[in-house]
């Protein structure tokens, strides 16, 4: 199928970008179109007017400094996955990334752009929520940030307004003691994942002071958790198992095509355990 | 209501073409329709399939996520600007003929352009590398065993053409 009909713009500066915007309630954004343009041609979304985004100066920005990584909004997922500086400031963004969709798409789609469409089976938008970071945005009353702990609200659903664009993503930098990981099962590598989880691990010495984790594919929002209390500041085959059932009780699997209820609750369980283990040890090897 | 059609430039495989579509005609279509460059397959038409792959500024992206309007401004460059200027077959296309790299042939197109970036980008991948390289990329027919030797044979061909042009 194809898309029904809409009117264009392709702006040159942000100001004519949110005029754009401003005059349509029914306008949207299109940044990578990597998501947009499927939704666009199956008809789950009719926008009767698109503002491309790409064409605006200066967004294409990924900045590294020591509180974290700024990324604009013409960022293209392959180009902040080969930054090195990025791999050493924050290496889970890499370690997410390497599972985002496959190279040709990442050579379109922009990072900014999957937090937007706030997709709970993304890799980045739980990214985003474990590491607690914020997205820049600019509306007709100017630029605000948006906690992450304020921007997904449902399904598909942030709380960016209709006439506002995003601009920077900021996702805060790997802190002393703490390691991280990431590991997702999908059919085939590179496609949505049918279950991902992501951990980070704060030590002193081999204590565990702090563990998050974060899943995707499993609810329906990006979702994190707090496991520290259950590991009772050790990893062991006991306090890992207490770990995963503290997660599953917050988490609510759902039956799919692809996966039942049951299985992904399992991935959820095996998962946890791997990634908060792998996540230690990373850890433990930062300290030394 | 009319629909309000653009009029753009694009750039593919070296020539300007002119053509005026609507803001919801796909790369893909435009390219086939109406510039006749057939070349390009579509498949899935929501980015999941690969046949619709073509370069854009060097970098292979799907055709079918992409408006016509978008494009215009950047070099794009399709199935048939991968031979060589005298027509003789590029080293892509000769190792997937060299290798049975094919058999109905709707997805070459994709994996041709696909690994033309792909080889340019590492010169000399290893079998996983290569493997990698298609990920995205659906056949139905060949299996990838042999597509995956014909990236191997299609990186080796390319490194000797250069030593030999030099
Ligand atoms: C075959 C395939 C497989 C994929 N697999 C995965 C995967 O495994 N994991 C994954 O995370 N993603 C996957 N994706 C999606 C891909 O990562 C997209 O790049 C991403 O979801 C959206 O980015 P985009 O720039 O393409 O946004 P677009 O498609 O252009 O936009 C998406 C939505 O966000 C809005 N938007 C975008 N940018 C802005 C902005 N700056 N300000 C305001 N609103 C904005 C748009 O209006 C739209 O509603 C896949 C896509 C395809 C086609
Ligand atoms: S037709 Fe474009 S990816 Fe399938
Ligand atoms: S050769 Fe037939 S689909 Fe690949």
């Amino acid at each position: 199928m194809k898309p029904a009909p809409f009117d264009y713009a392709r702006p040159g500066t942000l100001e004519e970008a949110l005029q754009a915007l401003a005059g349509h309630p029914e306008a949207k954004v299109l940044a990578g179109g990597q998501s947009l343009v499927p939704l666009l041609s199956m008809r789950l979304a009719a926008p009767a007017v698109l503002v491309d985004i790409n064409d605006l100066p200066d967004l294409d920005h990924v900045r590294v400094s020591a509180d974290g990584v700024r990324i604009g909004a013409l960022a293209r997922h392959a180009a902040v996955l080969r930054d090195p500086d990025v791999a050493r400031v924050q290496p889970l963004v890499p370690l997410a990334l390497a599972n985002v969709a496959h190279a040709t798409i990442r050579n379109r789609g922009t990072t900014v752009g999957s937090l937007v469409h706030a997709d709970a089976a993304a890799e980045m938008p739980m990214v985003l929520r474990l590491l607690d970071g914020s997205l820049d945005v600019v509306g007709p009353g100017g630029r605000r940030t948006i906690p992450v702990a304020e921007l997904y609200v449902g399904p598909l659903e942030s709380s960016l307004h209709h006439d506002e664009i995003a601009v920077e993503a900021f996702f805060p930098a790997l802190a002393k003691h703490t390691g991280v990981a990431f590991e997702e099962i999908a059919r085939r590598h590179g496609d949505y994942a049918m279950c991902g989880v992501a951990a980070v691990v704060t030590v002193d010495g081999d204590r565990v002071v702090s563990a998050r984790a974060g899943y995707l594919s499993v609810s329906d929002i990006p979702t994190v958790v707090d496991l520290t209390d259950a590991l009772d500041g050790s990893i062991s085959d006991a306090s890992l198992a207490a770990a995963a059932e503290v997660a599953l009780e917050q988490l609510e699997p759902e039956t799919d095509i692809h996966a039942t209820a049951d299985y992904r609750a399992h991935l959820a369980r095996v998962l946890t355990a791997r990634v908060v283990t792998a996540a230690h040890e990373n850890a433990r090897e930062a300290r030394s | 209501m009319t629909e309000q059609t653009h009029q753009i430039r694009l750039h593919v495989n070296g020539v300007e073409h002119e053509a005026a579509v609507p803001a919801r005609r796909l790369l893909s279509d435009a390219l086939r329709h109406d510039l006749g460059l057939t070349g390009t397959h579509v498949g899935c038409e929501h980015g999941v399939c690969g046949a619709c792959t073509v370069l854009v500024d060097g970098q292979p992206m799907r055709s079918c996520l992409m408006f016509a309007v978008s494009a215009a401004g950047h070099e794009i460059t399709t199935v048939e600007g991968l031979a060589r200027p005298d027509g003789e077959l590029g080293p892509v296309q000769q190792a997937f003929r060299e290798c049975h790299g094919l058999q109905c042939g709707f997805c070459t197109p994709g994996f041709l352009t696909t690994i033309t970036a792909g080889i340019a980008e590492n010169p000399d991948p290893t079998e996983d590398e290569a493997r990698d390289m298609v990920a995205g990329n659906l056949c139905r027919c060949t299996g990838y065993q042999n597509i995956v030797k014909a990236v191997c044979r299609a990186a080796e061909l390319a490194r000797s053409g250069e030593d030999g042009a030099a």
